[in-house]
């Protein structure tokens, strides 16, 4: 099985973290990954934004054209990426930043979540990221929910290991959101 | 097999140089391979290394030529304009026949251009990009492995044939993660360094220079270069093969452009399209033996660059006469890489 994601959202959203920790729990799965960060003259406030291909066989491309999955965590994401899914694609929206009503793609699944409200109620709105993720993986079966919470050993530095519990809980939130 | 690590391509490059017994990195920072000074600042002094952090891109250069002529290990890296800057250095070590290794995380350009990923510096690359007519040996990794394993062999190419080598990235190959497996230095008979400049003592005494003024002398020397820049064609032409075997139409292209191709080149085969992939890994020496061969029976060869068409020339030389070679280019800059989607269209145009 192949997956592959586009995240996007501005500097400071932790996209980039996102998507260190999916590829550290495909890692832990023995699948293959490869993360692409977008690299340009970025800063907080910035757009931030990676690709990643989850697979157990050859990776190939690292650049995805058209996503089979995109996670929208600010309008001006949606607005430029939007039209990229893959027809019969998943789009996962963090409706807290997001107004979805211009958008009218009837050809793929939306996936709405409020997600910094969501982080707000597990704890801590820096959490928004946790939530996409934890969304992701319940939806698409991409890497297990057990996987990423052991990945965050590896992803987070050691003097940051005190808040797994509570990015464990954020991922749980976002996953029962797409059970 | 050892844990993978998951790891940054520039991190796997400053690794495979540490296993291969790097010890001094010379260099001047410059994005997008920022990352290796980085990481060698933070780890070559545990291990009785030199980090140098010199005043200029010329400095860092003309310290790994004086490393060099040591006979250690020296490696320094940059980004196009840096590389510009240490060309002249670059020709007098080819000159001084000095091993080391250069790393070009490329930019797009000209001139200061911008910090996208792209393939411009080909010609420079390749075609000796300072001064006097020599060559250096280029590696052109397409993965992080890649980046771990080539930059170890190119330690060894380069002392063998004693020249410069190049490792050329862009931002794809030095920015993305994917796991590594890290691996010992495989196992390789490495001529003396009967050249290496140390303290004469009892010993005959060594000069290493490019300024040769007697009658016929520079003419010779050229020739011992040229002898070394065929044995290199003859022996170190490295490549990739995919699918090529029944292929109609063959895509080739080099580092991460090879990369988004071979997704187009599955999309193809998914579609029930007869198309490979031929990858040049070693671009200098250009692996032509084996465009000649696979040409031989497939006639359309498709390139893709991020530029406007520099390899696509030494293409145009190594296929039989009678194939017939496209080619596909994005200058790159900031939003210009090319989708696997966008090289399938390609594909299908000209298959």
């Amino acid at each position: 099985m192949r997956h592959d994601l586009f995240m996007s959202g501005f500097g400071g959203q932790g996209v980039l973290l996102a998507g260190t920790l999916l590829s550290h729990a495909a890692m832990i799965e023995e699948k293959n990954v490869s993360f692409l960060p977008s690299y340009g003259p970025e800063k907080r406030g910035g757009a931030a934004m990676c690709t990643i291909v989850i697979t157990d066989g050859e990776i190939g491309s690292p650049v995805i054209g058209n996503p089979s999955v995109a996670i929208f965590l600010n309008q001006a994401s949606l607005d430029k990426y939007g039209s990229r899914i893959k027809p019969g694609g998943v789009c996962i929206v963090n409706t807290s930043l997001v107004e979805l009503d211009g958008f009218t793609r009837k050809d793929i699944e939306i996936i709405p979540i409020p997600m910094n409200a969501v982080a707000v109620q597990v704890g801590d709105a820096r959490m928004v990221n946790m939530v996409a993720v934890g969304a992701y993986a319940a939806r698409t079966g991409a890497v297990s929910l057990a996987s990423l919470a052991e990945a965050l050993k590896e992803t987070l530095p050691e003097r940051n290991h005190k808040f797994i519990p509570a990015n464990v809980r954020a991922l749980e939130a976002g996953a029962s959101r797409c059970r | 097999m050892s844990k993978r690590l998951l790891v940054r391509g520039n991190e796997a490059i400053c690794r495979g140089a540490v296993e291969a017994g790097c010890r001094p990195y010379f260099g001047y920072p410059i994005t997008p391979q920022n990352d290796i000074p980085e990481y060698m600042s933070r780890v070559l002094p545990e291990l009785d290394g030199v980090f140098i952090q010199a005043e200029s891109e010329i400095a860092s250069i003309n310290m790994v030529l004086g490393a060099a002529s040591t006979g250690v290990r020296a490696m320094t890296s940059s980004s196009s304009p840096g590389i510009s800057l240490k060309l002249e250095s670059i020709s007098y070590m080819a000159a001084m026949e000095l091993p080391c290794l250069i790393v070009n995380i490329s930019r797009s350009g000209p001139g200061l251009g911008g910090i996208d990923a792209s393939q411009g510096d080909y010609f420079q690359a390749v075609k000796g990009g300072g001064h006097g007519g020599y060559h250096t040996l280029v590696l052109a990794p397409y993965s992080i492995q890649e980046m771990y394993d080539l930059t170890m062999l190119a330690f060894d190419l380069a002392e063998i044939y004693r020249i410069p080598a190049m490792i050329l990235g862009d931002a794809v190959v030095g920015q993305m993660k994917e796991p590594l497996e890290p691996h010992p230095r495989p196992s390789r008979e490495l001529p003396p360094k009967d050249w290496a400049l140390r303290g004469k003592g009892d010993g005959e005494q060594r000069f290493i220079k490019s300024l040769y003024l007697g009658d016929g002398e520079l003419e010779a020397r050229n020739w011992v270069l040229h002898a070394k820049y065929q044995a290199l064609k003859e022996n170190e032409c490295r490549c990739e093969e995919f699918e090529t075997s029944d292929a109609s139409l063959i895509v080739t292209g080099f580092g991460s452009a090879a990369r988004i191709a071979k997704t187009a080149v599955m999309m193809a085969r998914d579609e029930g399209l007869k198309v490979g992939l031929l990858r040049p890994i070693t671009l200098f020496p250009f692996p032509e033996k084996s465009f000649a061969t696979a040409t031989a029976y497939c006639k359309k060869v498709l390139d893709v660059e991020l530029n406007t068409g520099q390899m696509v020339e030494d293409v145009r030389l190594s296929v039989a006469r009678d194939a017939e070679v496209f080619f596909y280019g994005r200058p790159s800059g900031t939003g210009s890489l090319p989708t696997p989607e966008e090289l399938l269209e390609q594909i299908k145009k000209h298959y």
